[in-house]
């Protein structure tokens, strides 16, 4: 009971903080592309918690759930929003290239598919040092149309690499659905598998079926059994960059809506916990708490300064 | 009798010298173990340091360019190595949105030592696309270094430079340099630290500015001038990359007129560059406009007959630099082949 009230605690985290964002977006004092993960907070939550400080995780696009559930930096994730010199690239890269190595988040890109060889570099550099870690690369459906990701997955499993690929199949990449952009019947996992990676397929917003299936792939991937697979099934509540809502313009069945709506990860969860004493109690505190946190960061945020733009030509090249 | 090396020789021992000196570097490339080691380039690496760290791949330029970078960042020393520029398109996303921007997008937090040595064709029918040179593109990007070596006693020097410098690096090497040869006592040190800009000659008349095979053909074309009075100074762009262009405007303000020799084509070229700069900071010392010699703007054809005219050699060099300073004497050169499209004899095709 104890683990899934600290995973529910953290799903909430990481919803409110997206609903923050959300909600402040239109101020238009954030000012860069972003994209929300609410609605897949569960696999960012699962599949962090089992992972080390040590294991090396890499992102793209949607990548705020991926870098808080890894334990990044809240008031720096914020601060980069704003463009402020405290976030966690200066201001440089904003909501689309995170990092914060302090605890193994290591990069998100925006360009689809882009970190996925990375993530794979990272594990064949753990291998040849025998390093006890594994690398995570995070990526949507539209990825595995891309490429990079064959070629990752082939080069991983030719040379038994430490790698963990974590797909999110919210089914949709922008507007295009799964359908026009893969053939029917065909399976992400299965293809995975073919390729020589061992994969697993799941319901990406029960956390529970992730933290199974990812225990099992990972106890794979230490034995040196070479890279695996977790699909997980989930769904985007928000639109697919910025803070609103999109299904005003209908290009998902209403009824495939409400069906993941009522499948939320945190309704989910809650509803494996609400059984116990005093539940109410501790969620509300547990927001309290949360609430306190975020005004903090956005405060923090707020309150930096920018960064110097006569630093600009900073770092260009490394020493 | 001093002893001879070639430029490929010295592409080898640099890479051998790496790897000794630093325990972290590894080596891929499709065909880097196989029993052609890319040219003799590589001959020996993988049974000197082992299959892990020297290591064929799949031929996926694109994600292994990925897998380079996240090695490189995690703490790695990279080289990979492609026989054929060509190929290596394949592999700009990670090459340009990835390597050259991760030091800065991260604001300094992770560097990335990958070098890329890319390998230029020419002649034997290579056609279209097993020649192109593409030096320009790759310097236009913030955040890469360009190197494109042209002599054998410092090609060691820059690629060991290259391997050991924390930054990604696009190494350019001609194929028709790989049997150039020099003696061994004037290689330069590997460690000692290469000059951007390397003045090759001295002469009063004119400047003339060239790298990778063009600086071949410049320096035979200024050997002819000279043996008529007239006195070049011969540069070589060692590194495009690095805009400190301050030796080529004292040349050029003292000669008062300059060729820049391209293997690329013409348009938006690292000639153009250098000649927009030139006209910008010695604008009221030039006697003539900066002329460029590059490739016309169309890919190279594979036949025989149609590519003689397409590369420009030594007697281009010396029919404009004459005309432009009104020298009425003939100067003839004898050509290094007796075929345009080889090097010399050494050269047997197919690639």
């Amino acid at each position: 009971m104890n683990k899934l009230i600290e995973l529910y605690q953290q799903v909430l985290r990481i919803r409110l903080v997206e609903e923050e964002i959300a909600k402040r977006y239109s101020e238009q004092q954030m000012r860069c592309p972003t994209h929300l993960s609410i609605g897949q907070e569960a696999v960012a939550v699962g599949i962090s918690s089992l992972l080390s400080i040590e294991d090396k995780a890499y992102s793209s696009h949607r990548a705020h759930a991926h870098y808080l559930a890894k334990g990044g930096d809240l008031k720096k994730l914020i601060a980069e929003l704003y463009g402020k010199e405290t976030g966690c690239t200066g201001g440089r890269g904003g909501s689309m290239h995170l990092t914060d190595l302090d605890v193994g988040f290591v990069a998100s890109t925006a360009i689809v598919a882009n970190s996925i060889p990375v993530a794979v570099g990272n594990a064949l550099h753990q291998k040849i040092h025998h390093k006890n870690e594994l690398s995570i690369a995070y990526f949507g459906d539209g990825a595995t149309e891309e490429g990079a990701f064959y070629e990752s997955a082939n080069f991983a499993a030719v040379k038994k690499l430490p790698v963990l690929f974590v797909c999110e199949n919210n089914q949709y990449s922008v507007y295009s659905p799964l359908e026009e952009r893969q053939p029917a019947g065909r399976s992400i996992s299965r293809l995975a598998s073919e390729i020589g990676v061992e994969s697993i397929e799941v319901d990406g917003n029960d956390i529970e079926s992730i933290i199974t299936a990812g225990k099992k792939l990972i106890q794979h991937i230490r034995a040196g059994n070479g890279p695996a697979l977790i699909e997980c099934h989930t769904y985007r509540h928000r639109e697919h960059c910025g803070p609103g809502f999109d299904d005003h313009l209908e290009y998902r069945p209403s009824s495939d809506v409400e069906k993941w709506l009522a499948k939320d990860p945190l309704i989910l969860l809650e509803n494996k916990i609400s059984c116990m004493n005093d539940w109410h109690l501790i969620k509300e505190n547990m927001r309290k708490d949360m609430t306190q946190e975020i005004e903090k960061a956005f405060y923090f945020a707020q309150q930096s300064n920018f960064p110097d733009d006569k630093h600009n030509e900073k770092y260009l090249y490394a020493n | 009798m001093p002893t001879k090396t070639t430029f490929a020789e010295q592409i080898n021992l640099a890479q051998h010298r790496a790897m000794r000196d630093d325990n972290s570097m590894i080596a891929m490339g499709l065909g880097i173990n196989d029993p052609k080691a890319i040219f003799d380039t590589t001959s020996g690496l993988a049974d000197e340091f082992g299959a892990e760290r020297v290591f064929d791949m799949p031929t996926s330029e694109n994600a292994m360019t990925g897998v380079g970078i996240g090695a490189a960042i995690s703490g790695s020393r990279v080289l990979m190595t492609h026989q054929r520029v060509d190929f290596f398109l394949l592999a700009m996303d990670q090459l340009v949105n990835n390597a050259a921007k991760w030091h800065y997008m991260f604001n300094g937090k992770m560097s990335v030592p990958l070098t890329i040595r890319l390998i230029i064709g020419r002649g034997w029918g290579q056609g279209p696309t097993h020649q192109q040179n593409l030096q320009s593109w790759f310097t236009h990007i913030p955040g890469l270094q360009v190197i494109v070596p042209s002599t054998t006693d410092n090609v060691g020097q820059l690629l060991y430079s290259a391997i050991m410098n924390n930054n990604p690096t696009i190494f350019l090497e001609h194929r028709w340099l790989h049997n150039q040869q020099c003696d061994v006592d004037r290689c330069l040190p590997f460690q000692d630290k290469p000059l951007n800009i390397r003045t090759h000659q001295e002469g009063a008349h004119f400047t003339l500015i060239a790298n990778s095979y063009m600086l071949v053909e410049a320096l035979t074309a200024a050997k002819e001038l000279a043996k008529n009075g007239i006195h070049c100074d011969v540069l070589e762009v060692i590194e495009p990359s690095v805009h400190d262009f301050q030796v080529i405007y004292e040349s050029v303000i003292k000669t008062g007129h300059c060729l820049i020799c391209d293997i690329s084509h013409e348009q938006y070229s690292i000639s153009s560059e250098i000649s927009a700069k030139v006209t910008e900071q010695c604008f009221t010392k030039l006697k003539s406009a900066p002329k460029r010699l590059a490739l016309p703007h169309y890919p190279e054809p594979t036949s025989f007959s149609l590519t003689k005219k397409y590369y420009k050699s030594a007697k281009n060099i010396i029919e404009y630099i004459t005309k432009t300073i009104g020298f009425k004497g003939d100067i003839s050169i004898e050509n290094n082949s007796e075929f345009h499209d080889v090097p010399g004899d050494w050269f047997r095709g197919p690639f």
